[in-house]
């Protein structure tokens, strides 16, 4: 009987599926293709979109003179493939963001959203987001006129960021903020002011991604003053973080204008963060920042300091060798180089000392300096810098669990280059400049390293 | 009888309502409102007409009301592009809205809030040869509210249902007299929301007690209209206890209020703990009381190029470097606020927020 009865269902889906009926299950609707209407067209699809429907773009260029939205839950939208599908923005004369999406279980795959006047793709309160095989890209390169983030995440429960190449953002690539249970990998960042950066969120793993050319690499950040605070559990590993050199481009304003150009990977303020397995070549200030919060706030429930942090196996290659920004007066007070690892060495805030707990676990030849900074909001005139390293926590703060989305279909990680070949060739220049990156470092990832 | 105050200066309309609640059942045996059941379930209609809200007027005619719907106007308005606004509520027979001291009042499922906006050749004239372009239609259903965008057609005889909004090119004489271009945009039922939302709901935003108050002791008060009329149950004493707001463009009234206020309708409905901004920890609503919160000395997050030079949301005593003027001042997507529902600036407002931020004490940063 219960077999019987489960068959006839599936014979049933099979005829719902062969006679491609109107409406739900939207797959069988034609690909909607570029031309007059189409911008209306896909407006109008989203906004009717039940939930279950694919709605698929066919290859080729639309062009949007207003930005984007969906509303509607487990949607999907599919294009033909990031170089192939192309969303252009050059025109749009109204919206904050190309593609706003507000619903939840959405998944986002297969085109490339280009020249947005305000962020790229953003998705606010929207849980168990999918962002797969995406291309967000300004296509005049850095320039402070570009939008601040390419894909933007926030408020969010569930993020997923595979395969998203971003380049471009005047503030971070690919953004992550206020928002818990987040995997961003296999992506690659360039050109961006901040290639990733994880903002007051928690659960996150960031692995295999390709960070190169931006102002600063990765940053871990938590801020004062936002609803969502007390960012921490975060892991950095696998990543290739090369030649973040590109000068910053933010607006003054933002707190990303305050990275170096030249950073590799950056933790500010957030907690319980593990950086391993990274290989870093060419960052020119340093490749690995440590700081507190560095700005007077009035937040009363902000703690602007890093607690358990972790930096082990990590592949250093050259960099450090033309510090930028605040750090340059310092470096050249020091012969103008930085220490591959560098940390403010902020132990106080609102006259409360904290034990400091960064553990640097980096075999003893890796480079370390310790600004000794004591209080923020920091002076850097007042820095006696030491390359003594900090007593590392009594036990050692224990690894974050990997992070497991119930959404995730759990490929096996790709490969970083396979998704440097669904580039758009204009970033194919940035992968052959990457490949010759590699070619330059030297020795293999040490023990625990693929 | 009573007369019921219009939104705008069109002719003022007699009600059937006798006195009280009582009469109102009277009023409902003759009853020639909008059917309900459409505003309960399904689809929305193709037409604005369907609806039977108003009466069949000859084309560009005043809006005529028909029962139970009902003409009123706020005391600060969200501005959009200096479009005019009819405002209309239904309420279903036998209903009435409950009364709420601080948030938008509630009002009863199968009511409707109708917006209608309205462009003029010569804005310092705008009632003569105006032309609508759209009516937004929040519905209150038994699981919250929808929001349903119409767009008037050239005829202007009737307005079609667009979800996905318009795009309308006005060349207008400005407020200042200048020629002014208005790349006027109706917004998708999506964008409906972004503005509209409180949390995973729809809500209206204008109809709250204070901004339906009468402003001054000699002014016709709506809310005590509706209550003698049996459409508001409030008490007296909550009635009287309603916060008085003031009319931004009052240059009578002090400056601080006023700003307050422009901020409440134009930007809190996203800048609040529950909008589409809760994100940016800028929240700018009428009684919120963290200075940090309203951007006095508050870093901007997210603000990308729209922070422009400045370093502040509010840098007391400098509207000139507070990001705030500059976004209000932009038409620049990715810089302008708010980000929907304008394409050219609201001078009054700009005006009045860098003279608030230019009195704030330098101290309160």
């Amino acid at each position: 009987m219960r077999l019987g009865s489960s068959a006839s269902v599936i014979t049933l889906m099979a005829l719902l599926a062969g006679c491609g009926g109107p409406g739900r299950g939207g797959a069988e609707r034609p690909p909607l293709a570029p031309g007059p209407g189409a911008a209306a067209e896909l407006q109008r699809l989203l906004i009717t979109a039940q939930p279950g429907e694919t709605i698929t773009l066919a290859a080729g260029r639309f062009e949007f003179t207003d930005g984007l939205s969906l509303d509607q839950s487990k949607v999907t939208l599919k294009g033909a493939g990031p170089t192939e599908t192309v969303l252009s923005f050059k025109g749009q004369t109204s919206a904050g963001e190309g593609l706003l999406v507000t619903g939840d279980d959405v998944v986002l795959q297969g085109f490339a959203v280009e020249d947005t006047k305000g962020d790229g793709i953003k998705s606010k309160g929207a849980d168990r987001i999918t962002y797969r095989d995406l291309a967000v890209l300004w296509t005049r390169g850095p320039d402070p006129r570009n939008g601040a983030y390419g894909v933007y995440p926030v408020e969010s429960t569930g993020v997923l960021i595979e395969r998203v190449t971003v380049s471009g953002a005047s503030d971070a690539g690919i953004y992550v903020g206020q928002s818990r249970d987040i995997i961003v990998r296999d992506s690659r960042a360039e050109l961006n002011v901040a290639g990733i950066e994880i903002e007051n969120s928690s659960n996150a793993d960031v692995h295999g991604n390709m960070v190169t050319l931006n102002a600063g690499g990765i940053l871990v950040f938590d801020l004062p003053d936002l609803p969502v605070k007390d960012g921490r559990s975060i892991r950095v590993f696998d990543n290739q973080v090369f030649a973040n050199d590109t000068p910053n481009f933010a607006p003054p304003g933002n707190i990303v204008a305050s990275v170096p150009s030249g950073t590799g990977i950056m933790v500010m303020a957030a907690s319980d963060v593990h950086v391993f397995r990274n290989q870093l070549r060419l960052n020119r200030t340093a490749h690995v920042l440590v700081a507190a919060y560095f700005l007077p706030t009035k937040d009363p429930a902000y703690d602007p300091l890093p607690h358990d942090i972790v930096l082990r196996d990590n592949d250093y290659g050259p960099g450090g060798d033309d510090p930028q920004g605040t750090l340059q007066p310092l470096a050249k007070a020091l012969g103008g180089r930085l220490a591959a690892v560098v940390w403010d060495g902020v132990d106080s805030y609102r006259g409360q000392r904290v034990t400091p707990t960064v553990n640097m676990l980096e075999a003893g030849d890796v480079g370390f300096l310790d600004l000794q900074l004591g209080s923020t909001p920091v002076d850097l005139r007042s820095a006696r810098p030491t390359d003594q390293r900090p007593a590392p926590s009594p036990e050692r703060p224990p690894e974050p669990a990997p992070i497991r989305l119930a959404f995730d279909p759990a490929a096996p990680a790709t490969p970083v280059d396979a998704a440097a070949d669904g580039a758009p060739d204009h970033l194919q220049t940035l992968k052959e400049l990457s490949d010759r990156l590699n070619e330059l470092a030297a020795p293999p990832p040490p023990q625990g390293g693929r | 009888m009573i007369a019921l105050r219009r939104a705008n200066d069109g002719p003022v309309v007699a009600v059937c309502a006798l006195a009280a609640a009582a009469a109102l059942g009277g009023c409902v045996a003759r009853d020639r409102g909008p059917p309900p059941a459409r505003l309960l379930a399904g689809p929305p209609p193709s037409s604005l007409s369907a609806f039977k809200f108003f009466e069949e007027t000859a084309p560009g005619a005043p809006l005529a009301p028909r029962p139970r719907v009902e003409g009123y106007a706020l005391v600060n308005a969200l501005f959009s592009d200096h479009a005019a606004k009819d405002r209309h509520v239904y309420l279903p027979p036998g209903e009435e809205v409950r009364f709420d001291a601080d948030g938008v009042l509630e009002f009863p499922v199968g009511s409707a809030i109708l917006k209608t906006f309205s462009l003029a050749p010569d804005l310092r004239d705008p009632a003569r040869g105006a032309r609508r372009i759209e009516t937004r239609i929040l519905v209150r259903r038994a699981d919250g509210w929808v929001a349903w965008p119409y767009v008037w057609n050239a005829a202007q005889t009737d307005a079609t249902y667009a979800p996905v909004g318009a795009r309308q090119s006005w060349d207008v004489t400005g407020p200042d007299g200048k020629p002014l271009h208005i790349d006027y945009r109706v917004p998708n039922q999506n964008q409906c929301k972004t503005c509209h939302q409180h949390g995973d709901a729809i809500t209206p935003i204008g109809p709250t007690a204070r901004n339906l108050r009468a402003v001054r002791d000699d002014a016709p008060d709506l809310l005590a209209d509706w209550q003698a009329r049996g459409l508001l149950n409030v008490s007296p004493e909550a009635l009287a206890g309603v916060q008085r707001v003031p009319a931004v463009a009052d240059t009578t009234l002090p400056l601080a209020p006023r700003a307050r206020a422009w901020l409440d309708i134009n930007c809190a409905h996203c800048h609040q703990r529950a909008g589409s901004a809760s994100n940016s920890g800028l929240y700018l609503g009428w009684s919120e009381p963290v200075a940090t919160a309203l951007g006095v000395g508050k870093r901007p997050v997210a603000a990308g190029r729209g922070a422009g030079d400045g370093l502040f949301v509010i840098d007391p005593g400098h509207p000139e470097r507070s990001i705030m003027v500059h976004r209000m001042d932009s038409v620049e997507p990715g810089v302008a606020m708010p980000e929907l529902g304008r394409s050219v600036h609201d001078p009054v407002g700009v005006a009045l927020v860098s003279a608030w931020i230019a009195a704030l004490p330098r101290s309160m940063r």
